[in-house]
């Protein structure tokens, strides 16, 4: 943690905070049983991969890195508008966004 | 000064995702993951990406979370209230899933990672061409065909909302999906 004295920030600290964000987003998945707050985390973690992009980006100076970014974020505000849609859907079916009482597949 | 506001934008992060796993009320949780965006955003502003910064803000804490809450309240969703061993149960797996997880990343970046070629494009030439149309020249030359991708992309999904929006007595004249 020398680093912190120092004027720049190693990429493994920005590679270790995008880990970080990363598995929250999947113990959110994981814990959570409100469709809408899981699709929360989901986001959480394309904005964990999303850090790490741009961190690589910048240490191996490559704005292809950023570019990238560009195309998830608007990959991901579709995914958004589509995964809403379908989540009101359910709603409207089940009275329920609770994702183990929508268990209509359950075998 | 970096390391600081790194460390400051990073803990804000950090703390905010960790709200929106643990808080109980969606609301709350879509309010802490804007706060969570925006110090993403700070982030990218230290790593000389500007223009992904005001996107950030704009698209995400904007757009995208403007959509989350708009949605959570029209659902009109209560506290999360389960009790029992389900919930103790879940939330016991969960995070032991995640520390195996976290085990697992550790030991990834502590191991020796190397990184792949130097590029041609440092942060003060980037900064001196402008970020905003550096990505843009690279987006319409470099990266055209999955830039058009994206459109249809989007295309797609405004075409697919809009049908899974629409009521039962709405759809005469739409296609049902098979």
């Amino acid at each position: 943690m020398s680093w912190v004295l120092g004027d720049t920030v190693p990429l493994t600290a920005y590679i270790g905070l995008s880990a970080a964000l990363f598995l929250l987003g999947v113990v959110g998945v994981l814990v959570r049983r409100n469709a809408i707050i899981i699709f929360m985390s989901i986001e959480l973690m394309l904005n964990a991969a999303n850090l790490a992009l741009v961190a690589f980006a910048s240490y191996l100076d490559q704005v292809a890195g950023q570019v990238f970014v560009f195309f998830v974020m608007a990959v991901a505000a579709a995914e958004v508008a589509v995964g809403l849609a379908i989540i009101v859907n359910v709603f409207r079916a089940r009275q329920t966004v609770y994702v183990d009482e929508v268990n209509l597949l359950k075998g | 000064m970096t390391p600081i506001f790194f460390l400051l934008f990073a803990a804000v992060a950090l703390g905010a995702a960790l709200m929106v796993v643990l808080q109980r009320n969606p609301v709350a949780s879509a309010l802490y993951l804007v706060l969570a965006f925006c110090s993403l955003a700070g982030l990218y502003v230290l790593l000389h990406a500007p223009f992904l910064a005001a996107v950030q803000v704009i698209v995400y804490a904007g757009a995208i979370m403007v959509l989350f809450l708009f949605v959570i309240m029209l659902l009109n969703l209560q506290k999360d209230v389960e009790a029992g061993l389900h919930r103790a149960a879940r939330r016991v797996f969960g995070w032991l899933l995640g520390l195996v997880l976290a085990a697992q990343l550790y030991l990834l970046l502590r191991g020796p990672w190397g990184l792949g070629p130097q590029g041609q494009e440092p942060a003060a030439a980037v900064h001196a061409a402008g970020n905003t149309q550096t990505i843009g020249v690279r987006l319409y030359t470099d990266f055209l065909l999955p830039f058009e991708v994206t459109s249809i992309l989007l295309l797609v999904a405004i075409v697919g909302a809009v049908v899974l929006s629409l009521r039962k007595g709405e759809r005469e004249g739409v296609e049902e999906a098979p």
